[in-house]
């Protein structure tokens, strides 16, 4: 895939980032796990290529970093949208109707949990506990807390989010 | 008044400095007596001393299984060897629970003295806190407060010159439940898949790095530096004859007055519930309990007079578990929450045994059919002999107490599954396949504004001639006419 000079530009220098991450582990199969949040962090997922660097500098095979990555549920393979819409589907926000709001937030965005929006805006997610139980039902965006959501609450939440995306933005982002 | 009674019952020990403190500033730990029981102890104890104290607390570990904490202690002690590691149990996995979030957030400096007292008396000089990555603001505050406490000498080399070393450091979970298991954390924490082992061997004996480990949960590593502040007898003096001390409980669900409550050790149920909790929320009836999470199991109003201690929840088929509490009124359905908590285990089962990998889908697959109407009289049966093999068999915590919600369920509501496989209905009406929506012939004002919303069509009637009617045949049950009904004379059976 050919890139265009200011995406070939960032992808540089998200893998400079790397590198020097990965100094700090070199050989250090140990520190898997945090080397993966750290790359993570800075490309937004985890793709093949991230998780090869990875295997090289901590000396682990890159098989086992694959089989680390698809274990933990927080690791992710594919790019995730620009604003992340986690419903916590914990025992406290389950009883208080946790379900029908995540129910109710597949219809309005038409995607499953764990998938992207086609304009790449938005990734629907569902936790197991965010710790914020006596506020339940709870719903995370970006990590911010919103504290007993309903569904009628779904439409301003998900318009005030689109509005705030700046359009020159958005188009340097698509490939 | 409210106030009063919520206050009443309580007794904060662990949460003593939570809200009250900042935090953020070390001093301020130190101000409320802070650090001072790990001084005395690093100075004028030996190893064994420190032991037998907390022997003589009675402390229990709070993560779970109430192991005694100082039988723990000593065979990590017992152990030879150079290295030797704690590890502070902040998994926090159970879903609805916030206990340990809230200490690691609200007193970090009480979880690192336990931790430095702890690896004084089995001699290790390394400590991990393994927390979740969903709970960032606990991350950064017990790396900040480490950071402050090695300023200060309170952690790392020589600590008040007694010449003990410990340093301690944070590592990350990544989303997995089952790392919440002790073998499991060790791989988690070696960089690896966090999937379980058979123990023995114990990780007092080999553990972290193959090294004596003791893993203790964030609340019991909170109460040793008190123990020591106020004297094992005073611990001690709490709680019941098997049950010592203080329990943190997360409150949650249909209840008026939800958050952290902490009550000394065999207080009631009930009193948590009414006299704490302040009763059901919208004046509705209360109907069970579930403690111990996906492990744990649900208590009925007929047994809320039990005393809460590791003992009598365990004759009720539940469990202490880490202490999250949450609380269902009538409107909720038993067979429902068996079929969530199984879906939970069923999606963390790490897949590495088969009993717990395939028993609970399985398991999951019946009540499933249940609660769409499929159930058959012998489901009731076969899901008992699958909990049995999947408790016996499997092989970490997880799987051997995953069968527990639906053990439970069945032991006190049984005839809510019966109601959903014979007469194919769910009393509480949560189950959307088994319900009926009907309308109440003398509330209706033949507005006709439900026939106008009804998705399919299954509402007839003559305008300005009431009743409607609902033909049950074409309806989807989705509720839509309920929610619109001006007249609420919509009724949901
Ligand atoms: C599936 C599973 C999940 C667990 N999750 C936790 C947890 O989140 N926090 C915790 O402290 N203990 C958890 N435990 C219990 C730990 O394995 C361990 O017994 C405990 O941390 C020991 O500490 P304690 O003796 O201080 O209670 C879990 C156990 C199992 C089987
Ligand atoms: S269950 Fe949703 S925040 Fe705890």
């Amino acid at each position: 895939m050919t890139m265009c000079n200011s995406c070939q530009q960032d992808a540089e220098e998200k893998y400079a980032e790397l590198k020097k991450v990965l100094t700090k582990y070199h050989n250090d199969p140990e520190s898997l796990i945090v080397a993966l949040h750290e790359a993570q962090l800075i490309f937004g997922y985890l793709p093949r290529d991230v998780q090869i660097h990875i295997a090289e500098a901590l000396n682990v095979p890159i098989s086992e970093v694959y089989g680390v990555v698809t274990f933990y549920s927080l690791f992710s393979t594919v790019p995730k949208g620009r604003n992340k819409i986690t419903v916590c589907m914990g025992t406290a926000c389950y009883v208080k109707g946790a379900g029908d709001i995540l129910e109710a937030l597949k219809e309005n965005l038409k995607i499953d949990v764990g998938e992207t929006t086609e304009d790449g805006v938005f990734t629907l997610e569902s936790a197991r506990c965010v710790g914020a139980c006596s506020l339940a039902p709870v719903v995370m965006v970006n990590g911010e807390v919103h504290s007993e959501f309903t569904a009628q609450d779904i439409p301003e939440l998900i318009r005030g989010y689109r509005a705030a995306q700046d359009p020159a933005e958005k188009r340097s982002d698509l490939h | 008044m409210g106030q009063k009674e919520y206050l009443k019952n309580q007794q904060r020990e662990v949460l003593q400095n939570c809200g009250l403190i900042n935090p953020e500033n070390i001093r301020e730990y130190i101000a409320r007596d802070g650090y001072q029981a790990m001084g005395r102890v690093l100075t004028s104890c030996q190893p064994q001393d420190v032991i037998e104290q907390i022997k003589k607390s009675g402390l229990r570990g709070r993560g779970g299984g109430g192991f005694p904490t100082g039988r723990k202690w000593e065979y990590a002690a017992r152990a030879v060897n150079e290295d030797k590691y704690i590890i502070c149990n902040g998994d926090e996995g159970d879903p609805g629970a916030f206990m340990d979030r809230s200490v690691m957030e609200g007193d970090p400096h009480a979880v690192l003295e336990g931790m430095v007292i702890a690896g004084y008396a089995i001699g290790a000089h390394r400590g991990y806190i393994y927390v979740r990555a969903e709970y960032p603001v606990a991350v950064e505050r017990m790396e900040l407060a480490i950071k402050q406490a090695r300023e200060l000498g309170l952690v790392g080399k020589n600590i008040f010159s007694s010449g003990f070393d410990f340093d301690i450091e944070v590592r990350l979970g990544a989303g997995a439940f089952v790392c919440g298991e002790e073998t499991a954390m060790l791989n988690s924490i070696a960089g690896k898949r966090g999937e379980p082992r058979p123990r023995p061997p114990f990780p007092a004996v080999a553990g972290l790095f193959h090294k004596p480990t003791v893993i203790n949960n964030v609340e019991t590593l909170a109460n040793v530096g008190r123990i020591f502040l106020k004297g094992p007898e005073y611990f001690a003096g709490i709680g019941t004859e098997k049950s010592k001390g203080t329990k943190v409980f997360a409150l949650a669900g249909k209840i008026n007055n939800t958050g952290l409550i902490e009550v000394p050790m065999g207080v009631t149920l009930r009193s948590i519930i009414f006299d704490i909790g302040g009763g059901i929320q919208k004046g509705r009836k209360f109907k069970a309990v579930l403690i111990g999470g996906p492990s744990g199991g649900c208590i009925p109003e007929d047994h809320l007079d039990a005393p809460i201690d590791y003992d009598s929840l365990l004759k009720l088929g539940a469990m202490m578990g880490s202490g999250g509490l949450i609380v269902m009124d009538e409107s909720d359905c038993m067979v429902d929450i068996a079929k969530f908590f199984l879906e939970f285990t069923q999606d963390e089962s790490c897949g590495k045994c088969t009993p717990c990998r395939v028993g609970t889908k399985r398991m999951h697959e019946i009540l499933q059919r249940i609660t769409i109407g499929e159930g058959k009289e012998e489901d009731i049966s076969l899901l008992k002999r699958l909990a049995e093999d999947i408790r016996k068999s499997s092989l970490c915590g997880l799987g051997q107490t995953a069968p527990n919600p639906v053990l439970s369920t069945l032991r006190f509501f049984e005839e809510e599954y019966l109601a959903h496989i014979r007469d194919k209905h769910c009393p509480a009406g949560v189950c959307s396949r088994l319900v009926r929506f009907e309308i109440i012939p003398e509330k209706c004002t033949a507005c006709s504004i439900c026939a106008r919303i009804c998705p399919v069509e299954a509402i007839s009637g003559e305008p300005k001639k009431p009743p409607y009617f609902i033909h049950q045949g074409i309806c989807i049950k989705c509720g839509a006419c309920q929610a619109k009904c001006p007249f609420s004379a919509i009724a949901k059976i």
